[in-house]
């Protein structure tokens, strides 16, 4: 059914950290080798060594530069993972003619039947933040299923029981929990660092979060000595005697 | 967004058929028999080429039974029951109409209502995208309509309807040209709301995600021609409105004069058509820099 849940029992969901993500794409790629070799029809690429290569991902990592508007300021460098925000109201679910896009009832996970799916690409319109990619060899629509196959999975270590991109992060900017409990340690991440939606004016109510840039602080500056800069004996008769030629 | 050529003869060609099949259905065109037939053939034909150029956009197009079955919450499929519910309803009235001379109005009445209303679903696919806020208004079902009601006026030969339901189709075209332009900017999404990172200061896109194209910019993303869109738009408008209007303008028009105005139309259609995808801007765009 292609009508959304009023309410879900859950609300899976990431935050991520846009203050300690790095951007070096490692989400990108456990996201890719996971869900290529797993549920559903394989990430397939087109072109892949050639000279225009293309290929469908669910996990995007875009760089930004932040300029302060104050000037003289350093401009800052966010790096800014881009995937499915599982919305509870979710636009990809309700134009979608076939029933294969749906939300689940119990835990919030937007997901694609892909046996229903007839490729309109509809959904992939619909997403206000593009997280939907069209498969070009299944002809199917693809998206981020939070690792379904992982997260509740007594086959693999509870360690790993968590979205291959949280797993694989290095940087401890990616976390996973209920947002509808406030007690979990998701939940609780938000409320104390501010976490916000990504273009709340679409009004799509987003389950994942994203968390600020903290102001720069370099902790371990002070505590250095100060790199000298006048230099004794040889090197500093040579420094005058070049500075004097 | 791109304007895939299936989609722009979907739309165009299938407005035009279930436009006249409401022309035809209010009792316009005049004649019997084999005259009557090749109206109705002409409506059939063009609705059933668009519905069969739509199957060539999608992925999985055998699985297309499955869109029947969300009509409570998706236009698209409201749209799939509603093409298909008004083939049979019009097909019994070209029937009856040119086989036996008899033009069953409450018949002819149920099936343009059902022809206006597969444009008006049709139309609220686009209607309803937020994420595109170009179409997210109610000039563009009112559009869709008026395109399909004019082209099929011009079809059946009704010269002074089709005068004025061209006429009207031009106002509006106009005025949505004017207020759209600036739906984009009055939607709110920017750079630093689809990030959040608008209270660090102006921004800018440093890295792509990745340097090869990807579906959403081939879908979403579209530069090439926008450029053009200027002298597309006078020459669609031109073709579409101005011309039509302006060959019936004499009064009783020829066969050769009543030709030439549709075959107008129809150009000038596919050329706004094209222009209604490859103008509108989905917000996606704003995480690549890129509209």
């Amino acid at each position: 059914m292609t009508s959304l849940p009023a309410s879900t029992e859950r609300s899976l969901g990431l935050v991520i950290d846009l203050d300690t993500c790095v951007g070096c794409h490692a989400c990108v790629v456990s996201c890719k080798e996971w869900n290529t070799a797993n549920y559903g029809a394989p990430l397939s690429d087109q072109d892949a060594y050639g000279a225009r290569p293309s290929g469908t991902f669910l996990n995007r990592v875009h760089s930004f530069e932040a300029v302060p508007e104050s000037g003289g300021e350093v401009p800052r460098v966010v790096h800014f993972p881009r995937s499915c925000l599982h919305c509870a109201d979710a636009p990809c679910v309700t134009v979608c003619p076939t029933g294969a896009s749906y939300k689940r009832t119990e835990d919030g996970i937007v997901l694609v039947n892909e046996a229903d799916c007839i490729g309109c690409g509809l959904c992939a319109w619909a997403c206000p933040y593009g997280a939907r990619e069209l498969d070009r060899a299944a002809g199917v629509m693809k998206k981020c299923t939070l690792c379904v196959d992982r997260i509740e999975n007594p086959n693999i270590p509870e360690i790993d029981r968590q979205p291959a991109c949280v797993r694989a992060c290095p940087a401890g900017a990616r976390h996973f929990g209920d947002l509808a409990d406030p007690g979990s340690p998701a939940a609780k991440l938000v409320a104390a660092r501010g976490g916000f939606d990504l273009m709340p004016e679409q009004g799509t109510r987003p389950v994942n979060k994203y968390l600020p840039p903290r102001e720069p602080v370099d902790l371990l500056a002070p505590l250095l000595d100060p790199l000298p800069q006048s230099a004794g004996g040889f090197l500093g008769w040579l420094d005058r005697a070049l500075d004097k030629f | 967004m791109h304007p895939a050529p299936s989609i722009i003869l979907f739309t165009t060609l299938s407005g035009l058929g279930f436009g006249l099949m409401a022309m035809l259905g209010l009792g316009a065109g005049k004649g019997e028999g084999w005259i009557a037939a090749t109206f109705c053939a002409l409506a059939l034909g063009l609705a059933g080429a668009g519905l069969l150029a739509s199957l060539f956009h999608l992925g999985q197009p055998r699985r297309f039974l499955k869109a029947f079955s969300q009509w409570r919450s998706s236009w698209l499929s409201r749209e799939a029951l509603l093409a298909v519910a008004t083939l049979p309803v019009f097909g019994a009235y070209a029937a009856l109409w040119s086989l036996a001379g008899l033009r069953l109005a409450a018949l002819g009445l149920l099936a343009a209502a059902l022809a206006v209303a597969t444009v008006f679903a049709t139309s609220m696919i686009y209607a309803q995208m937020k994420s595109v806020p170009r179409w997210r208004s109610p000039l563009t079902p009112a559009i869709f309509l008026f395109a399909s009601l004019s082209g099929g006026a011009l079809l059946a030969g009704e010269t002074r309807p089709a005068t004025v339901l061209l006429a009207a189709l031009g106002v509006l075209q106009l005025i949505d040209w004017f207020r759209g332009d600036g739906r984009f900017a009055a939607a709110g999404s920017t750079m630093a709301t689809a990030t959040g990172l608008g209270a660090l200061g102006r921004l800018r896109l440093l890295e792509p995600p990745h340097t090869g194209p990807n579906y959403l910019l081939r879908e979403m993303v579209r530069v090439v021609g926008r450029r053009h869109s200027r002298r597309l738009r006078l020459i669609g408008f031109t073709a579409a409105v101005v011309l039509p209007i302006a060959l019936l303008a004499p009064g009783a028009a020829d066969h050769l004069t009543a030709g030439l105005a549709v075959l107008a139309h129809v150009v000038g259609m596919l050329v706004l058509r094209w222009l209604f995808f490859a103008e509108a801007e989905h917000v996606v765009g704003l995480y690549y820099g890129k509209r």
